[in-house]
């Protein structure tokens, strides 16, 4: 779990961007380095989701600069593969896993794809990095949460992205197939040699892979390895209260103290439906 | 009758093309209002004395640029259903200016295939060809965005250019199948066969040719069963969407009553 | 001032029996619509709102080849229709656009049929522009404590289903686990909208009642955020664009040389076009004018609790 000392491929500084008057992210400042794994982590609402789109540019920020391979973010940027939040699809839309896949290499082009064998050859090779060559023929809106998650980082590696963007990746899987992605994610950051920055609200998943964290509390940031940013003072000083940071049996529990001990709650690991 | 025949055979291709997409984007809504802001054309070129396939056009690209600019701002099913009555009702204003109502408002509404003259056919043949080019082009995106807008914007793709895109497409379909089929009965065209098509097929190509094929059985179906029975066509038209909408939410059913099982593709 | 009311109400508006009788139908069924459309418009189900407008168009065209009241077929086949979108599963919301087009396609169709029929094999004329874009100066009075009786109906069935409406709307998953049956409450609610949209085609006619349906209402939430005083705003603007529109109708016989009165229903339906174009920077101006209060609270993670959930563990 050390960082390692390549060159940056993502640098954030001093990032501030306001939602509807309210400043959600405060001078965050933060750096990605190439091929590292790097989880985002905070609460529901803590500026995750609008951290991200900032880096894709789809979100205007107020001031800060965003650097990719050290120069400013243009606005297309084929270095960056995506994968959204949970998204609702349809089980009867006629577009089957592989066609999306596909749409990840040529989606914003003019005109009708081709059935080349190149473009064949990477769709293949892409369903068979995230293991889902059974079901690269069904219909996407009638795979599993697991299965859906799979094809979309199959549509985002697929342009050959030097950093990999994910939102929320495990919030909708079971412990196990969550697991099962954190591995596979962990595989093509060190195979394909992609950078990946992934924002959950557990960090306890991440710990095995990851090689730095971003924590995100009240706007603001602290970035660093796991050791340099999950401790007392760090995390006291972000939240603006005090919190302990109790490590048990490699996991690590962030805890609220509030008014002495009876008040004190443990957050627990969640295994949603 | 001929001409008859060549039109209704190219209103159910463009039909079909489009109409995967209006299903695939679920834009029903506003595929059946803009069908609508054309009518009110039409009853306006009729008081100017204009050339009603012009009438259309324009009408049905303001219709289509106002839903998306309404939409933008507000809720998009309140704007669809507002600009939709606002354009009926002025189209109820100009028939009622024109001296012929009753049949204009008629065939306006639900169509008169069998009235098509030769040299109808050039101008509804360039703006089919327009139609079909401008979807060829927009093929990619507006497949990715129809997974979800997130996807495309991440590549680049401006959701609300590429809807405001879409509805400009719908409003040329539309305004060269109105005096077709009606300003009310292209709509089934463009929901019943991309709906059925997609319950058997899951991959994109295939689908559209398929909904292209069934929009043509039908059209050509609806104009035979008109023609004999005196009946309009625009009945037939509905009737027989309605029917082929059954015929896939049957086979669905029928053909994967799990959760889920690959796709037949 | 004298000339100009007099300008404005043409001398024996308020004398004139059809007038008296459109405007207890047309406000009667503009309140209706506005109650009913606040929750379709919450619902997001507009579409299907409008939907029922078309098959209400085949029932009032189908009514009138049977010789009975537009007002049979107008209200009779919208619940029919309520019924058959249900079935079909317009209550999803995947693929339920899709179930109310086609439901609409095909009431479409029929209603092609019987005004073809109405035109051949009766000798009535102006079926189409009756049933379509309405006749409210032409209703019998004798329909008015129908009109009434129905739109109490409606009310009634909208006052009864409230809470658990408004539960339903809010959060369908919430609605379940308070034991509310939440499809239930989506079949009556639907019959509600038919009902509206039933007396409304016979003030605008039929396709065009989506106007009163979804415009007063779309207009109202726009500019307040508190349901109860939304039902009220939405009244009022449905109310006040019907008798205003009835009175121009009535005035416009005089507009032009020729006498010919524009329809009323155009009236209506321009000015609910204009009510929710203005509600759109009046809502601005308003949320500017209020500051920032009506904003939500910042994020909980700055809330002093003893839960401090990002973190993990255990």
């Amino acid at each position: 779990m050390s960082a390692s000392e390549s060159a940056p491929i993502l640098e954030v500084e001093n990032l501030s961007v306001s939602l509807s008057g309210r400043r959600v992210l405060d001078q965050v400042s933060f750096s990605v380095g190439t091929g590292e794994f790097t989880g985002l982590i905070g609460t529901n609402g803590a500026g995750k989701t609008t951290l991200l789109r900032a880096v894709l540019g789809m979100q205007v920020h107020d001031s800060g600069v965003i650097h990719l391979l050290g120069r400013p973010r243009s606005k297309r940027n084929h270095l960056i593969g995506y994968v959204p939040q949970k998204i609702n699809l349809d089980p009867d839309m006629p577009m089957r896993a592989r066609d999306l896949v596909g749409l990840g290499l040529d989606g914003h082009r003019l005109g009708v794809p081709l059935r080349t064998r190149s473009r064949n050859a990477a769709v293949e090779a892409s369903l068979a990095a995230v293991g889902a060559e059974s079901f690269g023929d069904a219909r996407v809106g009638q795979l599993s949460g697991g299965e859906q998650q799979r094809i979309l980082i199959a549509h985002a590696i697929i342009s050959r992205p030097r950093l990999l963007l994910l939102d929320e990746p495990l919030a909708n899987l079971d412990l196990h197939s969550g697991q099962e992605i954190v591995g596979l994610l962990a595989a093509i950051a060190t195979e394909q040699k992609v950078a990946v920055l992934l924002s959950a609200h557990e960090i306890n998943p991440l710990l095995p892979v990851m090689d730095r964290v971003v924590y995100l509390a009240n706007g603001r940031a602290a970035s660093g390895t796991t050791e340099e940013v999950i401790k007392t003072e760090v995390l006291s000083a972000l939240y603006g209260h005090h919190v302990d940071v109790i490590s048990v049996h490699g996991r690590i529990l962030v805890v609220a103290g509030h008014e002495g001990l009876d008040h004190l709650t443990m957050s627990h690991d969640e295994v949603p439906g | 009758m001929a001409n008859a025949w060549t039109v209704a055979t190219m209103v159910a291709v463009i039909a079909g093309v489009v109409g995967f997409f209006v299903v695939l984007r679920a834009a029903a809504f506003p595929a059946h209002a803009i069908p609508n802001g054309a009518f009110a054309g039409a009853a306006a070129a009729n008081v100017l004395g204009l050339n009603p396939l012009a009438g259309l056009t324009a009408c049905a690209l303001l219709a289509a640029v106002g839903i998306g600019t309404l939409g933008r701002r507000g809720r998009h099913d309140v704007a669809t259903a507002l600009a939709l009555v606002m354009m009926l009702a002025a189209g109820a204003v100009f028939l009622g200016l024109s001296q012929e109502y009753e049949p204009a408002i008629y065939s306006l509404l639900f169509g008169e295939v069998l009235g098509v003259s030769s040299n109808e056919l050039l101008p509804v043949a360039g703006l089919a060809l327009l139609c079909l080019g401008a979807v060829a082009a927009l093929y990619r995106p507006l497949l990715l965005s129809s997974v979800a807008d997130q996807l495309g914007e991440a590549r680049g793709v401006q959701p609300y250019q590429l809807d405001v895109a879409f509805l400009v497409i719908l409003a040329l379909a539309t305004a060269m199948t109105v005096p077709v089929v009606g300003a009310l009965l292209i709509f089934s065209l463009m929901i019943g066969p991309p709906a059925a098509a997609r319950a058997f097929t899951g991959r994109p190509p295939v689908a559209i040719l398929l909904s292209v094929a069934i929009a043509l059985v039908t059209v050509w179906s609806a104009i035979a069963l008109s023609y004999l029975s005196n009946w309009p066509t625009g009945f037939f038209v509905g009737v027989t969407s309605a029917v082929s909408y059954a015929t896939g939410r049957a086979w669905t059913r029928w053909s994967r009553p799990g959760a889920r099982c690959s796709s037949m593709g | 001032m004298g000339f100009g009311l007099r300008w404005l109400i043409e001398p024996g508006f308020w004398s004139s029996s059809p007038v008296r009788v459109a405007l207890v139908i047309g406000g009667c069924s503009a309140v209706v619509s506005a109650v009913v459309g606040v929750f379709t418009v919450l619902r997001g189900q507009s579409f299907a709102g409008h939907a029922l407008t078309d098959v209400s168009t085949a029932g009032g065209s189908g009514a009138l080849l049977l010789g009975a009241g537009p007002i049979v077929g107008f209200v009779g086949l919208g619940i029919v229709g309520a019924g058959v979108m249900d079935a079909i599963g317009v209550r999803r919301l995947r693929g339920r656009d899709l179930a109310t087009g086609v439901v609409l396609g095909a009431s479409i169709g029929l209603a092609a049929l019987f005004l073809y029929l109405d035109s051949t094999s009766r000798a009535t004329t102006g079926a189409t522009q009756q049933i379509l874009f309405g006749s409210i100066f032409s209703i019998q009075s004798s329909t008015a404590p129908v009109v009434v009786g129905l739109g109490l109906a409606a009310l009634v069935l909208v006052g009864v289903l409230y809470r658990p409406l408004l539960l339903s709307t809010v959060g369908p998953e919430m609605a379940v686990a308070r034991g509310v049956p939440e499809r239930l409450v989506g079949v009556f609610f639907t019959v509600a909208m038919a009902l509206a949209v039933g007396l409304s085609s016979l003030t605008i006619g039929a396709i065009l009642s989506t106007a009163l349906l979804i415009g007063p209402a779309a207009a109202a939430v726009r500019l307040t955020s508190r349901i109860g005083w939304s039902l009220l705003l939405a009244s009022g603007l449905g109310l006040a664009a019907c008798w205003i529109g009835v009175l121009l109708a009535y005035d416009s016989y005089d507009w032009n040389a020729s006498h010919r009165s524009l329809p009323v229903s155009f009236f209506i339906v321009a000015l609910i076009f204009s009510f929710y174009l203005a509600s759109g920077p009046a809502a601005r101006l308003r949320a500017r004018s209020d500051g920032r209060r009506a904003q939500p609270p910042p994020t909980q993670v700055s809330a002093p609790g003893p839960a401090l959930n990002p973190s993990p563990g255990g």
